[in-house]
C-alpha cells in the first residue's frame, strides 16, 4: 500500500513547490498557461518515477530541472526568439542545491510577485482572478476550489482555462507594475485575497456558515505577500485584519452550527496566537509612517475588539473614531452603518439611530439585510419593540443565509417577550 | 491544521553548547523558507533543563513535588518547537523533513504532533459542558 502514500506525499510536495515552479517557468516562457502545463508535465513524470525510484533529496530542484528541460525542448521546437533560447540553454545544466537556494532567496520572490499581479489582473473578471490565484499560487486543485465555492468542477476548470487564454490574448506582461500603477494594481491583489477570505469566513449562500480552507489559503497568501512586498503598509494591514478575524473563527458558531455574534462570543476561546500575529502585522503597517489605509484601519478596529477582555471593555469611542477615518478613505453606506453601531455603543442608541434613519433612505442599502437587523437592535434598546420586530422580520426576508435567517426570526419573536416585560 | 515540530534535546543542547555556525545558518534559512511559504506560526528554542523545574504529583490528591533540573534522559526533553499551519499531514511531514538535522551527530530527533483544533473538542459533550460552566463563571465574576 505504499503507492497511495507516496502519491499523497507527492501532492504535498506539489502544493509547496508548484507556485515557485509556475512563477519561474512563466518568467521563462512568458505564458502562464504554458508554464502551468510544463509544471504539470514535471508532476506527471514525478508521479511515474518517484513511487519506484524514491523521492529525491531536493524534490523542488528535481521538478524545476525537469520542467525547465521541457521548456527548453519546447522553445527549441517552436524556435521562439533565438536570443532567448541561447540565454536559457546557457543555464540549462542541472540545478545544484546552491542554485536553488539562490533562486529561492531573491528572484523567486520577484517571480511570485509578478505571478500574483498577473493572476489578479483587472483584465480578468473577479471570479476568474480568485480561481486562478487559488490554482496557481495556492496549489489547490480545481476540485478543491469548486467545493469551496459550491459550484461544479467543470465551471471552475472552464473559468481557469478562459482566464489563462485572456491573459495570453491580451498579452499581459509578466511584471511588477511601477509607480502609481503599482498602488492601483496592488489594491486589486489585496481585494482578491480579502474576497477569498470573506468567502470562507461568511459563506454568503447555502447551509454552510463557514468554509475554513478558503480563509486559510487567503491568510497564507497574505503572509507570503507580506514577505515579498514588505514595504507596502496595506499588505500588512490586510494580513493583520485576516489574522485577527480568523482568531475568532472557532467561536463564531455554536455546536449546532448557529452563528454567534461578536459580542456574545467566548473570548477565552479566541486564538491568542493569531491575535498576537495580527497586532504585530498592524504594527508593521503603522511603522511605515504613512497614514493608515482601509485595510489597516479595519485591522485597527478588529484589534480594539481583540484587546477587550470582556464585551464591556470594548473601547467604543475609539472604534467610532476609526470608523470615522475609514468613512473618509473608503466612504460606503456599510461603513456608515458600522459607524452608527459604534456611536450608539459609545454614546447611546438615540444618537446611533439618527445615522441609521438617514441610511434607511439610501437606495443602495435597500436589499442589505444588516441595515434592518441593526435598526432592529437599536429599536430594542430604545424599547420600541413593535418596530423592532418588523425590522428583524424584514432582515430575515433579505438574508441569503439559512442560519442567519433563523437567528433573525428568533429575535423577532423575542420582541414579543420584550413587550411583556 | 496545525502541527508542532518538536525538536528533542541532545547531550550538547543539554550542556548548553551552542550549535555550529553552519547549523545556525541552516536553521535560519529553513525558518525563512517557512515564513516565505506562509506556514510558520511560531518557533522558539528552550534553555537547557538545568534551569528547568518539574512539578509532579506522585500521589493523587496530595501536594505536588517540585524538582529542579537538570533532568536526565535527553531524549525525553524538548529543546525547541516550531508551530506550522498546513493543509495536510503529508505537508507537515514534508516540512519536517526539510528541517536541518538539529544535531548532526546522530542524536538529532524531531517529533511531529498535530495540534487539537477547537472543532475536534467541540464534538465532545463533556467539553461543551465545561465551556458553558466557564462562561457562566466569567459572567458571575463580571457581576461581582
Amino acid at each position: 500500500m505504499s503507492l497511495p502514500k507516496t502519491q499523497r506525499t507527492i501532492e504535498a510536495i506539489w502544493r509547496i513547490e508548484s507556485p515557485k515552479l509556475i512563477a519561474k517557468l512563466t518568467g521563462m516562457v512568458r505564458d502562464v498557461g504554458l508554464a502551468e502545463d510544463l509544471a504539470q508535465d514535471a508532476l506527471v513524470v514525478a508521479l511515474e518515477k518517484w513511487p519506484h525510484a524514491g523521492i529525491p533529496d531536493n524534490p523542488g530542484a528535481w521538478l524545476m530541472t525537469t520542467a525547465k528541460r521541457r521548456a527548453i525542448d519546447l522553445l527549441r521546437r517552436t524556435k521562439i526568439r533565438d536570443q532567448k533560447y541561447v540565454e536559457i540553454a546557457k543555464n540549462a545544466d542541472l540545478y545544484t542545491e546552491e542554485d536553488i537556494d539562490h533562486v529561492l532567496d531573491g528572484e523567486i520572490g520577484d517571480d511570485l510577485l509578478r505571478l500574483i499581479f498577473m493572476t489578479c489582473h483587472p483584465v480578468l473578471s473577479q471570479d476568474a482572478r480568485v480561481a486562478l490565484t487559488l490554482r496557481l499560487l495556492c496549489g489547490l486543485t480545481t476540485e478543491e476550489i469548486a467545493r469551496s465555492f459550491l459550484v461544479a468542477e467543470s465551471t471552475i476548470a472552464q473559468r481557469i482555462v478562459r482566464a489563462k487564454r485572456t491573459l495570453k490574448e491580451k498579452e499581459i506582461p509578466f511584471e511588477v507594475p511601477l509607480g502609481e500603477e503599482l498602488h492601483v494594481r496592488l489594491s486589486t491583489v489585496l481585494e482578491v485575497i480579502y474576497l477569498m477570505f470573506n468567502e470562507g469566513y461568511s459563506a454568503t449562500s447555502g447551509e454552510h456558515w463557514i468554509r475554513p480552507l478558503l480563509c486559510q489559503e487567503a491568510l497564507r497568501l497574505g503572509r507570503v505577500l507580506a514577505e515579498i512586498a514588505p514595504n507596502e503598509p496595506e499588505v500588512h494591514g490586510l494580513v493583520a485584519l485576516m489574522e485577527i478575524q480568523f482568531s475568532r473563527f472557532k467561536t463564531r458558531v455554536n455546536s449546532k452550527g448557529e452563528p454567534i455574534l461578536l459580542m456574545d462570543q467566548n473570548r477565552a476561546q479566541w486564538d491568542q496566537l493569531l491575535i498576537r500575529r495580527g497586532l504585530a502585522a498592524l504594527e508593521r503597517s503603522r511603522k511605515s509612517g504613512r497614514s493608515l489605509g482601509p485595510y489597516s484601519l479595519q485591522a485597527a478596529i478588529s484589534a480594539c475588539h481583540a484587546q477587550a477582555l470582556t464585551p464591556e471593555d470594548t473601547d467604543w469611542p475609539r472604534i467610532a473614531a476609526l470608523y470615522e477615518a475609514l468613512s473618509i478613505v473608503m466612504p460606503s453606506p456599510i461603513v456608515e452603518l458600522n459607524r452608527a453601531v459604534a456611536i450608539s455603543m459609545a454614546f447611546g442608541p438615540d444618537i446611533g439611530i439618527q445615522i441609521v434613519d438617514v441610511l434607511n433612505a439610501d437606495p443602495s442599502l435597500k436589499k442589505y439585510h444588516l441595515l434592518p437587523s441593526v435598526r432592529g437592535d437599536l429599536l430594542v434598546k430604545l424599547g420600541r419593540y413593535d418596530e423592532a420586530r418588523a425590522e428583524f422580520e424584514r432582515a430575515a426576508s433579505l438574508t441569503q443565509n439559512e442560519r442567519e435567517r433563523s437567528l433573525l426570526l428568533n429575535r423577532a419573536m423575542e420582541c414579543e417577550k420584550g413587550k411583556s416585560t | 491544521m496545525r502541527f508542532m515540530m518538536i525538536v528533542k534535546a541532545t547531550t550538547d543542547s543539554e550542556e548548553g553548547k551552542m550549535p555550529s555556525p553552519e547549523l545556525i545558518e541552516a536553521m535560519q534559512k529553513y525558518n525563512e523558507e517557512l515564513v516565505k511559504a506562509g506556514v510558520l506560526l511560531a518557533a522558539d528554542g528552550l534553555q537547557p533543563s538545568s534551569s528547568g523545574i518539574r512539578i509532579s504529583y506522585p500521589e493523587p490528591g496530595s501536594k505536588p513535588k517540585i524538582m529542579d533540573g537538570p533532568f536526565t534522559e535527553a531524549k525525553e526533553i524538548i529543546a525547541g518547537y516550531t508551530l506550522i499551519e498546513v493543509k495536510s499531514r503529508e505537508e507537515a511531514i514534508e516540512w519536517a523533513l526539510r528541517m536541518p538535522d538539529p544535531h548532526g551527530f546522530g542524536q538529532g530527533e524531531i517529533e511531529l504532533r498535530q495540534v487539537f483544533e477547537a472543532v475536534d473538542l467541540t464534538d465532545n459533550p463533556e467539553f461543551l459542558e465545561k465551556e458553558a460552566a466557564l462562561r457562566k463563571h466569567v459572567e458571575e465574576q463580571k457581576k461581582a
